[in-house]
């Protein structure tokens, strides 16, 4: 097996600092400022009412409420403890794979103590391969991805969540989310540089319909293979039979109402 | 069935089931215009048929599964073998898949652990404490949870993880022709289980813990209980040690079967036993502690054979650390009384339930509160009840150390009172794929001594 294709290679050799305080501190070098653009916090979707009613009957009074739906907004640069060290490192390395930092990491949310580094998904195989490669970061484990549909986020609809783990750097881990559009559901596979998402991105296929390009083998792996449309997306129905209990008819649970 | 495309339209709600037909619908049709991916994609038939006519009589294809005793439920294995060796193994899954993840995102967040419990069914304590945490951390409230809670949860959980171990070992013993193995290890699962229906009213699909605390109290009894039961089980664990650990039979058909070295592990993201049996000891509740794991005394056990006799005693070992685990908690608890739900009454449900003359669960004293004394708390049970509590937009990755590795769930939240996205990171599913690596090359008897030792629950694998 070749260097890179051991991802395990320096878990038991690197002499690592060996309280968690002193290893996050030496990755990073200097809290850098660096000019950012103001970024905007992402609006996923609109909510209309207050009671879920789509069609006419909402008499409530609070029929014409609009309320966006917004996710955490990005981070500022310098990031907070070993997270900046890590933007630092990338921000280093990747100009070898000709990517810069700021081209393939179109912004940072940081959380409720989590990282997310959202990639654009033409630099995904780079960004993966250096996170797992370098030394400083070495995230050697992904925990598999996860799809995620914003129906009305247009032209962003599906997002492919990547959570990575570093056992090296005692048990660190960052996430990446890539953005597709639903006309185009593509994002590289990156079974190359985590054998382990085998299966990972083939159940992405078939509950979201993202097409892991250069995946080895990317069929259904839950649903049967001639099951019409993915079962997740949000635009697929739940489905359901409406349900009697004690004299009265219970609706399937698609059609309850819902509190938007 | 209309006519139209189901293309996102920014102004139109998803439609529902009685609108359209899953079934009915054509490729062009489908919610995704993308090509759909079938087995027949890859090669045309004739030259499949071609290159088993030149690889002669001697190429077999067994398929093992869905419906072999000794693949813990409905596991497919596809395996070409040659004579007794086998050359190819590749497993096939989805033959439980129920939808969980997708029918979470119709029921608010409390109503979720009632799902996620049914995954993995050995080991539900494991996904309702992820999910839980997971949903916590979104609220911003870990801070605020109870002590007693975390202890009550820490119990509840290696209580399950010595009964996942337990099954394990049993059935494992069970596929290699070992009944004794078998009634011995149900056998002492049968007293922790007795524990648990006795804490939760429930054997398995407990819906106990709860976004906030737990459902219920300790009922009185439950301690003793639990100390009485710990040396029953510790005996039991002896006994199946002295029955396995130095049994030549046992060690023929284990030593070096179902090997994976650490490269494999760390390839393929396979943690647990699997990956402690390699001798790197990676452990969550150590390496992230969640609940207080940091203020419990307990060792990370290890081994370096990296084979199913390896995880086989990494089982059994752990089975002791978490008895001793169990043991603290009993001890916290006697000391720590407290309430076993969070304070804040936007998210707490009534949490000591007892059985009310209709037979369901009722919460008395909550009962009295809202029918007789305030108007304002009836409404804001009702409210709570049925609409939910809101989470703020958001996504949060909870991982905990599960009986098999590592279990992770991502939640997504739009601000609303569901889940937008419940994903969770069995870990069965992902060790499953390490099946090829196991079994290519050795024998068929092999393959079923390296799947018991991986330990895959299809309600886990298949959610």
């Amino acid at each position: 097996m070749s260097e890179q294709t051991r991802p395990d290679a320096h878990v038991a050799q690197e002499a690592a600092p060996t309280t968690q305080e002193a290893r996050d501190a030496a990755l990073v070098d200097q809290p850098t400022a660096v000019a950012t653009t103001e970024a905007q916090p992402e609006v996923v979707d609109l909510r209309r009412g207050a009671f879920g009613a789509h069609d006419s009957g909402d008499t409530s009074g609070y029929g014409g409420l609009r309320r966006p739906v917004v996710m955490p907004a990005p981070a500022q640069r310098p990031l907070d403890g070993w997270w900046e060290g890590l933007a630092q490192v990338l921000t280093r390395v990747l100009p070898e794979d000709d990517v810069t930092f700021e081209a393939a990491v179109e912004k940072i949310v940081a959380d409720h103590g989590e990282l997310t580094l959202y990639v654009r998904r033409e630099y995904l195989l780079p960004v993966a391969r250096r996170l797992r490669d370098e030394p400083e970061l070495r995230f050697e484990i992904c925990s598999g991805v996860s799809g995620v549909h914003y129906l009305n986020d247009v032209g962003r609809e599906l997002h492919a969540v990547y959570h990575l783990l570093s056992i090296t750097h005692g048990g660190r881990r960052v996430r990446l989310e890539v953005v597709c559009p639903d006309a185009d559901p593509h994002i590289p596979s990156v079974v190359s540089v985590w054998p382990g998402n085998d299966w990972h991105e083939r159940e992405t296929w078939d509950m979201f319909g993202i097409q892991f390009d250069g995946h080895p083998a990317l069929t259904r792996i839950l649903m049967p293979d001639d099951w019409p449309g993915h079962p997740q997306r949000k635009d697929y129905p739940l489905g359901g039979i409406p349900v009697e209990y004690k004299g009265a008819e219970i609706p399937p649970p698609d059609e309850r109402r819902s509190y938007s | 069935m209309s006519d139209q495309t189901i293309t996102p339209d920014p102004q139109a709600r998803p439609r529902t089931a009685a609108e359209i037909d899953p079934y009915g619908l054509t490729e062009a049709e489908g919610p995704s215009s993308g090509r759909v991916f079938n087995v027949s994609d890859y090669g045309e038939w004739d030259d499949v048929a071609e290159e088993a006519a030149a690889l002669g009589e001697e190429r077999i294809v067994v398929n093992m599964g869905p419906q072999h005793p000794s693949t813990h439920g409905v596991l497919r294995l596809i395996l070409e073998i040659d004579g007794e060796t086998v050359t190819e193994a590749r497993a096939g899954i989805g033959y439980l898949h129920t939808g969980i993840e997708k029918n979470m995102e119709f029921r608010t967040w409390t109503q979720g652990v009632t799902f996620c419990t049914r995954m993995d069914y050995l080991t539900p304590m494991f996904q309702e404490t992820a999910f839980c945490l997971g949903v916590e951390r979104l609220l911003g409230i870990t801070d605020q949870i109870p002590e007693r809670v975390s202890i009550i949860r820490v119990l509840m959980m290696e209580l399950t993880r010595v009964s996942s171990h337990l099954v394990a070992v049993a059935t494992g013993g069970m596929e290699m022709g070992a009944t004794t193995v078998m009634t011995v290890g149900f056998r002492e699962r049968e007293r922790i289980l007795r524990v648990i229906e006795m804490i939760t009213g429930l054997r398995m699909n407990n819906a106990y813990i709860r976004p906030g605390g737990v459902a219920q109290d300790l009922p009185p009894g439950a301690i003793d209980e639990i100390r009485d039961m710990i040396p029953l089980v510790q005996r039991g664990l002896r006994e199946l040690e002295a029955l396995l650990n130095e049994n030549p039979v046992l060690k023929g058909r284990m030593v070096d079967v179902g090997y994976l070295d650490l490269t494999g592990c760390v390839a393929l993201g396979v943690t647990g036993p699997i990956l402690r049996a390699t001798g790197l000891p990676y452990d969550l509740r150590k390496a992230a502690p969640y609940c207080g794991y940091e203020t419990y005394d307990f060792d990370v056990i290890t081994r370096d054979t990296c084979d199913a006799y390896g995880r086989l005693r990494i089982r059994l070992d752990e089975c002791y650390e978490s008895l001793g685990i169990i043991s603290q908690t009993v001890d916290r608890l006697q000391a720590t009384p407290g309430p076993v739900m969070v304070a804040d009454k936007k998210i707490a449900w009534p949490a000591q339930l007892a059985i009310g003359s209709d037979g369901m669960g009722n919460s008395l004293d909550h009962i009295k509160h809202i029918m007789n004394n305030s108007m304002e708390a009836l409404i804001h049970h009702f409210k709570l009840v049925t609409e939910g509590f809101r989470v703020p937009a958001g996504q949060v990755y909870q991982a905990v150390e599960s009986a098999k590795g590592e279990l992770g769930v991502h939640l997504v939240s739009d601000g609303g009172t569901r889940p937008y996205r419940a994903h969770f990171r069995d870990p069965s599913f992902n060790n499953l794929q390490a099946v090829a690596a196991m079994c290519e090359g050795g024998q068929v008897a092999d393959v079923v001594v390296a799947v018991a030792s991986i330990d895959p629950v299809m309600g886990g694998v298949d959610r």
